[in-house]
């Protein structure tokens, strides 16, 4: 997404050894990891943590304030919120991380590529880059969307066509550096292949770049599909999401406003635990 | 100068020529035949023929890509299938509530992101960087339209101190109702914006220039002068490279706040499927962008020269 272009700047990752022990010496690591396994754990244990299914209504308890029978009280349709909220962290978080799969792995590989060979190759890339990061991202994502029609695979089609981009300019820039080190001039002058330059030396370097940045995105991403959800053209109803949550419980302000609030501090948490093993990660892995 | 602006305005057009294109198969793409989508999915051949012909539809592709140029040419972005005017004229009487929105929320943005990112950098690594720092990280995780809301329920329905939305009639109106909404947008991107600008200006302190300029005695607000002309480079660019990204969140913005700028425009287009809008709209933002960044890298280029001598 063009909104983090400038938080990693092109490095030459280091190598394996030593990762782990500086991994848990990372102190954001280590906590955004706690933060985003405590969460997904939730997620993944949803029907068996949480105290009602996501869509069962309690009919003598509409509009519902915390109580011992509804932790976090109930919305409009008097389902529990609690248990809404852990289902929607199962759905959130699946769509956004499928949602980069396709951004991720194709936009690593055209980088690597339009980088490694340059010329008229690069040029045609970076000037399809270029037009897509024209489109203001929401203007992009919501257009595709309307075209492709809303829902989860709406939001897939919509992120494959415009979120690859920004991968690609930033592995590019990689590229442009790896390309330039001297094992791989050695490489060159010991006759191995482009195709064997780029497979074994070029690319385990750049797809360490595109990691780093893919968790920086998926922050981005997640708040995205929330977004899409509180418009109505993400996750559709009656699939629990914390956007389409939001935006119900925005009718309700003056009275429950709890409603919209608790959904939007569950965003800002998994938003808050990604960024912190985004930049726990990109510490770790670059040399220091 | 010269020889840089022509090269950067050539690029420009290569980027223009490009939209264009991509706008126009918005309305062509595979999925989206919009007569399909205006009738339903019940609606009869015929039907669906008969309107296909009226608005040009049948015509090949190659014909209809040379009328859209034609048109654009001449100012006519298409026609609303909903309410029959052109779609020229519904965004001029909406777009500057939006321009006003994008302008208020890049005010507040660098006002906000200056103040926070110098104190980050002068203090790197004590308190104040990592409050700062961490304050990046959340704001970065924080849903715009969540953040907006929020807002409302604070300083509008709780502390009655701002309208709830809408726009107003007199000018007074207008400021107060843009207040809110210009802080929400300016969100979106004040973490990143914050996190590039301390990483700038802690470059430039540790620059040779800055040791001399302490050498010869010069206070530390002297030097931050100096450090902040050298930082403010950065921070133009910065912000005309998250512009569009600025002009994306205004979209969901306006719906919070109940604004009728061209994000509301774009949104109504969509619900009632009225492809001209959704197009017409798609392709202002984008040149908007296109050329906000022109503007930037012109202006950057002529406040460093080793920009635009490199």
């Amino acid at each position: 997404m063009s909104l983090t272009v400038d938080l990693t700047e092109p490095f030459v990752p280091t190598s394996g050894s030593g990762f782990w022990r500086r991994a848990l010496k990372s102190r954001s690591l280590v906590a955004g990891t706690i933060i985003i396994g405590l969460i997904a754990l939730a997620a993944v244990l949803a029907p068996v943590i949480s105290p009602y299914p996501p869509d069962q209504q309690d009919l003598f308890h509409v509009l519902g304030g915390f109580s011992s029978r509804h932790l976090l009280g109930t919305d409009e349709l008097g389902r529990d919120e609690l248990s809404r909220l852990t289902y929607a962290a199962r759905t959130d978080l699946k769509v956004g991380f499928l949602a980069i799969v396709f951004p991720f792995l194709f936009g690593t590989f055209i980088g690597t590529v339009a980088g490694y060979y340059g010329g008229i190759l690069d040029t045609i890339t970076m000037r399809i880059v270029e037009v897509v990061m024209a489109f203001p991202f929401y203007v992009l994502v919501i257009g595709l969307v309307f075209i492709v029609g809303t829902g989860v695979r709406g939001i897939y089609i919509a992120f494959a066509v415009a979120d690859w981009v920004v991968y690609a300019r930033a592995v590019r820039s990689t590229t442009l550096v790896v390309r330039e080190l001297d094992y791989i001039a050695a490489a060159r002058a010991g006759g191995l292949s482009d195709l064997r330059i780029l497979g074994r030396h070029v690319l385990p370097n750049t797809i360490t770049q595109g990691i780093v940045y893919a968790m920086s995105d998926i922050v981005l991403v997640i708040v995205a599909v929330v977004t899409l959800g509180y418009l109505g053209l993400g996750v559709q109803p009656p699939t629990a999401d914390w956007g389409a949550m939001i935006s119900s419980g925005q009718d309700f302000l003056t009275t429950k406003w709890t409603l919209s609030t608790f959904p939007g501090i569950a965003v800002a948490v998994t938003a808050l635990g990604l960024s912190l093993i985004g930049d726990g990660l990109s510490d770790v892995l670059r040399p220091s | 100068m010269l020889r840089y602006a022509a090269r950067r305005l050539a690029a420009a057009v290569v980027v223009i020529l490009g939209v264009t294109c991509v706008t126009f198969l918005l309305l062509h793409v595979e999925p989206g035949d919009p007569a399909r989508a205006i009738l339903g999915e019940h609606a009869t051949p015929q039907a669906i023929q008969a309107l296909r012909r009226q608005w040009g539809l049948d015509a090949s592709l190659g014909s209809q890509f040379t009328r859209f140029i034609g048109d654009l040419a001449r100012g006519n972005l298409g026609r609303s299938f909903v309410d029959q005017t052109s779609t020229s004229s519904l965004i001029a009487a909406r777009i500057g509530q939006t321009a006003a929105l994008v302008a208020i929320a890049a005010v507040f943005a660098v006002l906000i992101t200056v103040p926070l990112a110098s104190a980050a950098a002068i203090r790197k690594d004590r308190l104040a960087d990592h409050v700062v720092r961490a304050l990046s990280v959340v704001g970065l995780g924080l849903p715009a339209f969540w953040f907006g809301i929020v807002m409302i329920e604070v300083f509008s329905l709780q502390l009655g101190l701002f309208p709830v939305g809408g726009w107003g009639s007199s000018f007074e109106s207008h400021l107060r109702g843009l207040i809110l909404p210009g802080l929400t947008a300016a969100l979106a991107i004040v973490p990143v914006l914050i996190r590039s600008l301390r990483v700038g200006i802690v470059e430039v302190l540790e620059a040779e220039f800055v040791a001399t300029l302490r050498s010869k005695g010069l206070g530390e607000l002297r030097v931050l002068m100096h450090v902040m002309r050298n930082a403010l480079i950065p921070t133009l660019t910065l912000l005309g490279v998250n512009i569009a990204y600025l002009i994306g969140s205004t979209v969901i913005v306006e719906r919070v706040f109940d604004l009728n700028g061209i994000g509301s425009l774009l949104l109504t287009g969509i619900s009632q499927r009225d492809f001209p809008v959704v197009q017409a709209v798609t392709f202002v933002l984008a040149i908007g962008v296109v050329l906000v960044n022109l503007a930037t890298d012109l202006l950057v280029a002529w406040l460093d020269p080793r920009i635009r001598l490199g």
